[in-house]
């Protein structure tokens, strides 16, 4: 098959290491067949572009390509002032943005020394723990989805409608809020606030439970994807996966209870870890349930930061010509999708010259590659899917 | 066609019968096809709203005024004025051919499901073996549509079709033999009159053939599954898994070609539940005696039906889909040795219980 888009394909190829004229003989000679897997596909999740080189149903190699998404957001971060920089940082992990804008919050405090009221660290341990549900929930409803099943999709989604009207009410935002700002939270909770969140997260845990019983526990559902691209913890650690990824497949880390930061050592939790229920350690499944279950756990933490929360400022006094000290400062905190760090360098003045962003899915990303060899394109799609990645992050 | 004699005689004697029986072959073409076009238009709101409340929504609502009714005629008119288009390394005698035989086979079938006792376009003595044959026909278009999209993904869609449509013609014909070795004729008329009374002569709902013995009963199981499988929904809608091969075979087409593609399916669907309403559930036979039967044949043949397609749709909106070589096992592993289990089965269970 030639045709459109060859000299494209070749350069892509070139790029990989293929010498043209074997691709020439391989389309005429043997089973083996190159497709493009995006960057318009329906279960890449955005912009994702991976070439496949398939023996029938069989895929020999799957290679990421990225870029499709750049929008130089580490270069704009060395060209705006520190506070300004928070609403790009909601373009990262667009599901999550409220635990993006905490990290780079977290970075930039940690440079300069700023101490925040409890009041906002309550707050912001409620307003991320909710995104954290709310970008889970997308990962369930689209990884159902990713498998044929659609009705999850929309349930899931149901429920995180409710999320963001709840963050609405507070920011304003719908998806990129722009609410974790330096030194606290830009307002206060409404009065409201708190009541929506305790109804929510009371009826919400039956609708997970609903949820289970519809896709994770389904037999279909468990055959698809348990023993499917089984990860190693050794594997994992090696590439640099973090979060539900890592976790899935055995180890047991979460930056929230290992290296803690803001308040979490005052609530009572459990780290989810991956156990192999229904097939080898680390395999899709697991991957899935993990988040799953992280999801109970956020609601425990929800509830016991909403019966918590003192009174007093929201927001610590930052200058509003705000300069922290010269200097270099590297923070990293637990995003839904794995560890985001920032590493900051001030020379002083309003702007930082240089932010270097670390974004979880690209690290996760690299596995894939190696996940592929000898797999069938339906397990393929369950294992990209399993990853969960936003190419926000990934190409920056 | 009883009454093309009848219609020769007393109306248009004049004519040569060979005329006539062309002209009644038309009209009732013309009538199956109005109604393929009424079970699709029908099919496809009420998969809508199904899916709809299943999943907490609300579906079509505002055009036509009741519940969207008329969303699908909308749907349909602006299919109708989409531009077509052939994309450019297709191949194009192929590509035109593709969805008019998909659509096609399924039309054919309507020909010989009788809708009531004297209900039927054409009353073949082998209707079971030819509605069989021509849902067969639809693999060849989906194939052929796949292959000359010159698209990768399609032609995926399009061996995957190749695959599953061969696999699973075998158990959906296995599993139909203990219906046709009860009735003795492959004639869709006689097996639905061969229901009507049962074991020891018990009317009603026992003279289906589903409750005649439990072989015919996992073997209506089997046979719904693998009707599922060649009509290509979920959990094996594997040829157009829009998640894995973005759309499978129907990729590129646009307009009214797709149109065929999409309707086709629903028309299959019909089929398909006909199919297993006039084998196993009685056809026109209610769940009481005929003698104290008041609803007209077609409605009791109808609601049937539509029970099935709705089952139908309830398990699209369900479960995820399998993989091909999890389809292929259960095909090959499962339904296949179960299929010639029931007809041995049954074939005893005849021999022994009623001495045929």
């Amino acid at each position: 098959m030639t045709g459109v888009g060859e000299e494209a394909m070749d350069v892509d190829l070139k790029s990989l290491g293929f010498r043209v004229e074997e691709r020439r003989t391989l389309a005429s000679g043997s089973d083996e067949l190159l497709i493009n897997m995006g960057p318009q596909h329906p279960s890449t999740h955005g912009v994702l572009r991976l070439l496949l080189r398939t023996d029938g149903e069989e895929i020999q190699e799957a290679v990421p390509f990225m870029g499709y998404l750049h929008r130089c957001a580490e270069k704009i971060g060395e060209n705006v002032p520190y506070d300004t920089y928070t609403p790009y940082t909601d373009r990262l992990d667009y599901l999550s943005s409220m635990n993006n804008n905490w990290a780079w919050a977290m970075t930039v405090e940690k440079l300069a020394g700023i101490e925040v009221p409890q009041r906002a660290e309550y707050i912001r341990v409620i307003v991320a723990e909710l995104n954290r549900i709310a970008s889970h929930l997308v990962m369930v409803g689209t990884y159902g989805l990713d498998l044929g099943a659609f009705t999850p999709f929309l349930l899931t989604f149901r429920e995180r409608e409710e999320i963001l009207d709840i963050l609405e009410e507070i920011s304003g935002g719908r998806l990129c809020y722009g609410y974790i700002r330096i030194g606290g939270v830009t307002d206060d909770i409404t009065p409201t606030f708190a009541t929506k969140c305790r109804a929510f997260l009371r009826q919400y845990v039956s609708k997970l439970d609903a949820i289970n019983e519809l896709l994770s526990y389904n037999r279909i559902f468990i055959r698809r994807t348990a023993n499917v691209g089984p990860l190693s913890a050794e594997k994992a650690i090696a590439c640099g996966c973090t979060g539900p990824i890592l976790r899935a497949s055995g180890v047991d880390w979460d930056l929230r209870r290992d290296e803690p930061y803001s308040i979490y050592d005052k609530f009572d939790w459990n780290v989810c870890v991956g156990k192999g229920e229904k097939g080898q350690l680390g395999d899709t499944w697991d991957r899935y349930m993990v988040r799953v279950r992280e999801m109970y756990e956020c609601v425990k933490i929800c509830e016991q930061a909403l019966e918590g929360i003192p009174e007093g400022p929201f927001r610590a006094k930052v200058p509003r010509n705000f300069k922290p000290p010269a200097g270099e400062c590297y923070f990293r905190a637990e995003n839904p999708r794995g560890e985001l760090a920032f590493y900051v360098v001030s020379d002083g003045s309003k702007r930082p010259v240089r932010v270097k962003v670390r974004g979880p899915s690209f690290c996760n990303l690299s596995v894939v590659q190696e996940l592929s060899r000898n797999m069938l394109v339906s397990d393929f799609v369950a294992v990209v899917g399993s990853f969960d990645l936003v190419m926000g992050e990934v190409d920056r | 066609m009883h009454f093309v004699p009848y219609l020769h005689e007393q109306f248009l004697s004049a004519w040569p019968a060979s005329v006539v029986v062309l002209l009644v072959a038309l009209i009732g073409a013309g009538i199956m096809l109005a109604w393929v076009a009424l079970v699709a238009l029908v099919a496809v709101w009420a998969e809508r709203k199904v899916s709809a409340h299943m999943q907490a929504r609300l579906g079509p609502i505002y055009v036509g005024g009741f519940h969207g009714w008329l969303q699908t005629v909308a749907d349909g008119l602006k299919l109708f004025l989409k531009e077509d288009i052939i994309p450019a390394m297709a191949d194009k005698w192929l590509y035109i051919q593709a969805p008019v035989l998909v659509f096609g086979g399924a039309f054919l079938a309507y020909a010989a499901i009788p809708f009531g006792p004297k209900l039927v376009v054409s009353d073949l003595n082998i209707g079971v073996f030819y509605i069989l044959a021509m849902s067969a026909i639809v693999a060849v278009g989906i194939i052929m549509a796949g292959w000359a999209s010159h698209n990768k993904w399609s032609l995926y869609g399009g061996m995957r079709t190749a695959a599953q449509f061969l696999s699973y013609e075998i158990p959906s014909a296995l599993h139909l033999m203990p219906v046709i070795m009860y009735a003795g004729t492959l004639n869709l008329g006689e097996i639905v009159r061969s229901q009507e009374t049962g074991l020891f002569g018990w009317a009603g709902i026992f003279g289906w053939y589903l409750f005649r013995n439990p072989f015919l009963f996992l073997s209506f199981i089997c046979y719904y599954i693998s009707s599922l499988a060649e009509t290509n929904r979920t959990p094996f809608d594997l040829p157009e898994t829009e998640s894995e091969l973005v759309a499978g075979y129907h990729t590129e087409y646009t307009g009214i070609r797709f149109a065929f593609f999409f309707m086709a399916e629903y028309a299959n669907m019909f089929v398909a539940a006909a199919l297993s309403t006039l084998l196993f559930c009685g056809g026109w036979n209610g769940v009481l005696s005929r003698n104290i039967q008041y609803l007209p044949d077609p409605v009791v043949f109808l609601l049937k039906c539509s029970a099935f397609i709705f089952l139908t749709m309830w398990l699209r909106w369900t479960l995820p889909r399998f993989r091909i070589d999890q389809l292929m096992a259960l095909c090959w592993k499962f339904l296949i040795p179960l299929g010639l289990l029931n007809i041995v089965g049954s074939a005893l269970w005849m021999y022994i219980f009623e001495q045929v």
